[in-house]
């Protein structure tokens, strides 16, 4: 068991931060230049230039391209029509259509937004009176996508261990009959639960550590905040969640109710935590919702330690609203966990 | 008084598990409790272990009650449940020091109790406990039910499983740890080992039917008692027999028919049926109850009373 808790986490921090990317290459293009002009040429040459798009259909036949489409060969048409260069000089206005294939809502906005970029850059080359927006990307200033993913995973894979093996291994104990012989001996019930959350608590506190080693190593993960603060945070972390696995266990009797409500919970929660998508853009109901969120919390605290280097005001907010969460869900799991029936 | 079971009843939904069983064990008995699967023993002896909450009456330990004062029960029982419920993934070793800290103690500290079942596995002792043969898991879960030097001892089907010489160390390690003056419940569904109680009661569909000290010859029994071979198959002549109108119960013990009769007078009319049926090999004898045909007469007793009474099971 012990070697499998180690190595799975290393296996997807790593497969997870490469893979779940939400930088886009390649996208494939088709075009349908039915201009022939200057303009037009080098609108399409911008695109050409771009990593990101790939011109994979050139045609003057809308139609085409759009068949293209509808058999998934391209993402993307562009479509320049026959006057495109002459309204654009003459009436310093011109028509431009963007075809995006939408069935990943996400990728579409991506595309269009890649897109945006190129042609707005195309409009401003001709035009010098124009004010030019120089972002600057705070915190992550080259848009590192992974530093972004790795320290969600790291949230998930501390809260997989805390929730998920601690739950798991108290009702095995109850379906092997051992809670049996335990229950009656003099062993008090906070002991027990004590007993069971600590070794669960300390190999968590350990798996965060190694992935930090890991992230720094391997990704290059700022750590711009304090580590002592991170670590302070996580155990308040810890008991939450290790609270919350302990009292799913008290209500469930077999390792499969137990797997079934703990999905259903880990599942919701860390959807829901801003690993993907931010959690501020969410309808006001579910941030809400979020509020009972642990993960939530703890995403928002990793990445403003690590990434920003938040002090404990920044953070206190989160700290002392998780350990009220922490008090309030142990005192109910040990309430609730009975040692007779 | 080591234990004191007082009115205690017990229902699971709609079920009657436990039926106002009341009795009483005396210090540094033997006390078994004898009944078929589903009798309700496990649920009584759980009520005794301080694990389940009785509906309603009282269980006293040593003067201590399970409800009440459960704290002060866990200290001075050693309960064995009939499922092994130590730690498989633990060597025996690791097992036994593991209670004996839990209990506050050390094995150094009792192991002259415990000597005489220990060394029996002491060889295995490096052993996961997972890794042990029936026999010896229960060896290993009596041992850590000792380790504190329990008052009662609780053993709810410590033999169900294990082999018949097992069994019989088993019981001759009973005898040893009861003369250190521990009282000792244990229940079985073998009647041949009920005669190796002080006192048995019988359990059946949650209520004590009666207790008996098998040492006593049962001079109340009303009835007489007859035995039956046959060499040409026994059921059907089970059968045969139950369709009597002078048989009052027959039950199958071993390789031959026990019959009890409605009344005396029924022996010779039986006698000259039984001739009539023309086998050679049939042998009546009229033979001296046993425990087990007690109880078995018993429970046909309760099974026809209920059936008259239209209860349902």
């Amino acid at each position: 068991m012990l070697p499998i808790i180690f190595v799975v986490p290393v296996f997807q921090m790593i497969l997870l931060t490469y893979a779940a990317n939400l930088e886009m290459k390649g996208i494939s293009m088709a075009v349908v230049d039915q201009d022939y002009s200057q303009a037009s040429r080098q609108l399409v040459s911008h695109f050409k230039g771009s990593p990101f798009f790939e011109i994979n259909f050139v045609t003057n036949n809308y139609q085409e391209a759009e068949d293209e489409l509808t058999n998934d060969n391209v993402d993307v048409i562009l479509h320049m029509q026959h006057d495109f260069e002459k309204n654009l000089y003459r009436e310093k206005y011109t028509d431009l259509q963007l075809v995006v294939n939408a069935i990943n809502a996400t990728e579409a906005g991506l595309i269009n937004a890649y897109c945006t970029q190129i042609i707005t850059a195309f409009n401003n080359q001709g035009n010098k009176a124009v004010l030019e927006i120089i972002p600057r990307y705070w915190y992550n200033p080259l848009l590192d996508f992974k530093i972004y993913m790795f320290s969600g995973i790291l949230v998930i894979i501390v809260t997989l261990i805390g929730m998920l093996l601690t739950a798991l291994n108290l009702v095995r104990e109850k379906e092997m009959g051992t809670t049996e012989q335990i229950n009656v001996t003099p062993i008090r019930k906070y002991q027990f639960i004590m007993a069971k959350l600590l070794p669960f608590m300390v190999i968590a506190l350990f798996e965060l550590a190694f992935g930090l080693l890991i992230g720094r190593l391997l990704f290059g993960l700022p750590i711009v905040g304090s580590l002592g603060l991170l670590f302070l945070f996580t155990c308040v972390y810890l008991l939450t969640v290790l609270g919350i696995g302990l009292f799913l266990s008290t209500i469930s009797n077999t390792q499969q109710q137990l797997m079934y409500m703990a999905f259903f919970f880990m599942l919701t929660f860390i959807l829901m935590s801003g690993v993907f998508t931010p959690a501020d853009s969410m309808p006001a109901w579910a941030q809400k919702i979020n509020l009972a969120n642990p993960v939530a919390y703890f995403m928002r605290v990793i990445r403003m330690i690590l990434l920003k280097g938040s002090g404990f005001a920044d953070i206190s907010r989160e700290f002392y609203s998780l350990c009220l969460y922490a008090t309030l869900i142990l005192t109910l799991a040990i309430t609730n966990y009975r040692k007779t029936t | 008084m080591s234990l004191i079971i007082d009115h205690v009843e017990k229902s699971y939904d709609a079920v009657k598990a436990l039926k106002k069983v009341n009795f009483e064990v005396n210090d540094g008995e033997l006390f078994g409790l004898i009944g078929p699967d589903g009798a309700g023993k496990t649920t009584l002896f759980r009520i005794m272990a301080s694990l389940v909450i009785p509906d309603a009456g009282h269980c006293l330990i040593q003067g201590h009650n399970v409800v009440k004062d459960y704290r002060e029960v866990r200290k001075i029982i050693g309960y064995m449940p009939g499922r092994f419920s130590l730690y498989m993934d633990l060597s025996v070793e690791e097992n036994l020091a593991f209670y004996a800290q839990v209990f506050g103690t050390t094995v150094d500290e009792n192991y002259d109790l415990i000597r005489d079942v220990y060394e029996q596995i002491a060889p295995f002792k490096k052993r996961l406990a997972g890794k042990l043969s029936g026999g010896m898991k229960q060896k290993l879960a009596l041992s850590c039910a000792l380790i504190h030097r329990p008052e009662v001892l609780i053993l709810d089907e410590p033999t169900t499983g294990v082999d018949a010489v097992s069994r019989m160390e088993f019981w001759d390690m009973l005898k040893k740890i009861q003369k250190e003056g521990i009282t000792i419940v244990v229940s079985t569904p073998y009647m041949d080992e009920a005669e190796l109680c002080d006192r048995v009661g019988l359990i059946q569909k949650g209520s004590l039917l009666e207790i008996t000290d098998p040492s006593k010859p049962y001079d109340k029994d009303e009835t007489q008692l007859f035995s039956l071979k046959s060499k040409r198959g026994i059921y059907t002549c089970l059968e045969r027999v139950r369709r009597l109108e002078e048989c009052r119960h027959a039950w199958l013990f071993g390789d031959q028919l026990h019959v009890t009769l409605r009344s005396e007078r029924d022996a010779i009319q039986i006698k000259s049926i039984l001739d009539s049926w023309d086998d050679s090999t049939l042998e009546w004898t009229k033979i001296t109850p046993t425990i087990e045909d007690r109880f078995m007469g018993l429970i046909e007793r309760e099974t026809e009373k209920s059936h008259n009474n239209g209860e349902t099971i």
